[in-house]
């Protein structure tokens, strides 16, 4: 085997079989998961107990019936009662509130209905009755004008922009939020990803220069070797995490409708209720399959890897010059951290604006291009402008290793005090 | 036949000249002694000889034939002086890491470990990690890793700091075991009275210069100055006489520097006539550490200036 993989099978196992590793891998997304499903039960929290309500209709609004397909609410008609009579009894004969419908006109055009409860009731309660009673107002007006309220349904607010994107290659339709969405997952990833594991190779590299290792494994391995080494089995190990994640996320949409059954029907129901819902579900799969997402995949591989690997050489040979001192790795991580922030916000820019002339120059530098790129990609970047950043990229990643991995071989060996910027570029730049 | 010869090596750092022209030969299957004060330049030349650094001129002859570090490596096993393992690996597994990094296959790797860890009395330490182990401990274990691929050239550097005398003495047979098994041994430390006991040629380092080299029997003669003890009861009146100098006189024994001229059996005729009864007679060699606080301290200063 050569000395290379070895190096990689143990830099990837020693970080793979850690616990915080799994703790990373696992706990993460079940912890992102459980807030998400947290915040969708306390949202419906509201609706999930069955509320019986007692309607006082002096004004006869509903002409004794509420035509709802409401399942947690269930209305009761009281007749011979007033206000002031039934607020104190309602309570005792079993209902969670009382709607008092006013039997003067002023009070019903003013639109000021009371709901009595016995516990503050929730918003959603409060608004499911509110629709009820301004549908039913609404028809009402509706009728007096002579309008049938069912053609009215038909014939309001039914615009939507489809906007089509005409090339050579012929038309497409654009999904913009979509694109938005995915460019903007994508761009963080590639971010989040070089930044963790960039100082993941740091920290390994200034550890095995301050245990002393270097030097027994500089007398087995070449330097550059080492640290190659070390940067493929890190990039190994956020690969390995980000293909687990991706499974996770995988297999939680398969079995979410399996254990949470009423969770899917209550938000299909939601769905029906309204038809917005429903269409915009649909938008985003009709979407999501209009997008090129083969090309997305590739793509968001090539940048991560080549990003990653530009980026960790440097942070290795930041590494190898600092030593147990943390405070002087902060310092010299500084100006590597800065082309990293600044390709993620000319990214944000980027999704808004495809096409700037900015997105483009950011798409292309090979500083910022790994994450300036993936704010285009669900948008048709020129080929000529996609071969150009990508061979770029490649031939940055080639120097920046050439050059670090000087700079690198030099300082694992040096101890004592930091040295100066222009100590290190005269390692870079001596041959040999 | 040797095993490694230097050739006018020179490695010169932006503020000092580390290794100022250096030759010398090590035989194979010797025990060499590398010596120098600190920051003489030991640790560079050990590091050129490694294949870490190259030097800036002059060459190496490994095994007959030019060193070339990527192929040679694998016949060499370094302990540096700063010690360094892996402390979150298990134990075995970095021992058979560090093997096979060696150009050991797996299977060699673990026979070879066991052989060592069952030798050096080690074998409950295999799934245990190094942050459990005391300083002395590790020590052990840095001699396995450096020895377990049986390299041909083996290069110590203070081997025994931080042992107790029990597994300093362990460590001690080892390397003589290894040394008749054919190895060859370089051992750099400033304990002068560990190379008297262990090395048979030695080389000493002062400054990024060479100072001496040569068997350390051989070297002890060229330096020794007829000094001679004599085991016997003497009165301070029989001392008064042109044959030699006191170097010291005690109740029952006399150090003396002979005269040049005279010979032993003409200072024993005179004791004898003085009719001075004597218990026992012989030479005194003067110690390694002698010889190398003179050397060095005929260079002026034992440590080096910093030029910045």
């Amino acid at each position: 085997m050569n000395k290379i993989s070895l190096i990689i099978s143990r830099e990837y196992l020693s970080r793979v079989r850690k616990k915080s590793f799994l703790i990373t891998t696992l706990v993460v997304p079940l912890v992102i998961i459980v807030f998400y499903a947290a915040i969708i039960a306390i949202s419906m929290q509201g609706s999930t107990e069955k509320q019986h309500i007692a309607v006082l209709d002096e004004a006869n609004l509903f002409n004794g019936k509420i035509d709802s397909s409401n399942k947690t609410l269930a209305f009761t008609f009281i007749h011979h009662e007033t206000e002031k009579t039934f607020i104190n009894k309602y309570e005792a004969e079993g209902y969670d509130g009382f709607l008092y419908i006013p039997g003067d006109s002023t009070s019903l055009n003013s639109g000021k209905f009371s709901l009595h409860s016995t516990a503050s009731a929730s918003m959603t309660t409060m608004s499911d009755i509110e629709d009820i009673i301004n549908k039913t107002m609404r028809n009402k007006q509706l009728l007096a004008n002579g309008i049938d309220p069912a053609a009215f349904d038909k014939m309001a607010e039914n615009a939507s922009l489809e906007n089509t994107v005409d090339t050579k290659e012929g038309s497409k339709k654009n999904f913009a939020g979509l694109a938005y969405g995915v460019s903007f997952a994508c761009g963080m990833l590639i971010y989040m990803m070089m930044i963790i594991y960039g100082t993941q190779v740091m920290r390994g590299v200034t550890e095995e220069k301050t245990n002393r290792i270097a030097e027994v494994m500089i007398s087995s391995v070449k330097p550059f070797q080492l640290m190659m080494g070390k940067i493929i089995g890190i990039g190994a190990v956020g690969l390995t995490q980000f293909i687990i994640w991706m499974m996770l996320m995988f297999l939680m949409q398969m079995a979410i409708p399996l254990v949470f059954p009423d969770l899917m029907q209550q938000l299909n129901d939601t769905a029906m209720q309204n038809n917005e819902g429903m269409s915009m579900a649909a938008t985003a799969m009709q979407g999501l399959s209009s997008l090129p997402l083969m090309k997305i995949m590739l793509l968001f591989l090539f940048y991560f890897l080549g990003g990653y690997l530009t980026y960790a050489s440097i942070f290795a040979a930041v590494g190898s010059v600092v030593s147990e001192d943390q405070q002087e790795a902060q310092q010299l991580i500084f100006p590597i951290l800065m082309p990293i922030i600044l390709g993620f916000v000319m990214m944000t820019k980027a999704i808004n604006d495809p096409n700037s002339s900015m997105a483009v120059f950011g798409s292309i530098f090979p500083l910022t291009s790994p994450i300036v790129m993936m704010g285009r990609i669900t948008y048709d970047v020129p080929v000529w402008q996609l071969l150009l950043s990508m061979s770029l990229l490649v031939f940055c990643f080639i120097f920046f290793t050439w050059v670090t991995g000087k700079i690198y071989r030099t300082g694992i060996l040096m101890y004592g005090k930091k040295p100066s910027w222009k100590e290190m570029i005269k390692w870079a730049v001596r041959k040999g | 036949m040797n095993i490694i010869e230097l050739h006018s090596l020179k490695k010169h750092f932006t503020s000092q000249k580390a290794v100022d022209d250096i030759s010398f030969h090590i035989r194979q299957g010797s025990i060499f002694g590398l010596l120098g004060p600190n920051g003489a330049g030991k640790t560079t030349l050990l590091r050129m000889i490694t294949g870490i650094f190259f030097p800036d001129s002059g060459h190496i002859q490994f095994n007959g034939r030019a060193f070339h570090p990527q192929d040679d490596i694998i016949n060499i096993g370094y302990m540096p002086e700063e010690r360094g393992l892996y402390k979150k690996m298990k134990i075995g597994e970095q021992v058979i890491y560090l093997a096979r990094l060696k150009g050991m296959n797996k299977a060699d790797a673990i026979e070879a470990a066991k052989k060592w860890f069952v030798k050096l009395e080690m074998e409950s330490w295999w799934n245990k990690k190094v942050e459990d182990l005391s300083k002395g401990m590790s020590q052990k274990l840095q001699f396995v890793t450096t020895v377990m691929h049986n390299p041909k050239l083996i290069i110590l550097d203070e081997p025994f700091s931080g042992l107790d005398p029990v597994n300093a003495n362990m460590i001690k047979e080892e390397i003589f075991n290894l040394s008749k098994s054919g190895a060859t041994i370089i051992f750099s430390t400033h304990r002068m009275e560990q190379v008297e006991e262990i090395c048979n040629q030695i080389v000493l380092v002062n400054k990024g210069k060479k100072v001496l080299d040569g068997e350390v029997n051989q070297i002890k003669q060229d330096f020794k100055e007829n000094i001679y003890k004599l085991g016997a009861v003497t009165l301070a009146e029989q001392l008064m006489t042109p044959l030699f100098e006191v170097v010291k006189h005690q109740p029952d024994n006399l150090l003396l520097k002979l005269q040049p001229n005279v010979t032993t059996n003409e200072l024993l005729q005179y004791f004898i006539q003085q009719k001075v009864s004597i218990q026992s007679f012989n030479e005194v060699l003067p110690s390694l550490n002698d010889i190398f606080i003179k050397l060095v301290e005929e260079d002026h200063s034992a440590t080096r200036k910093f030029q910045a």
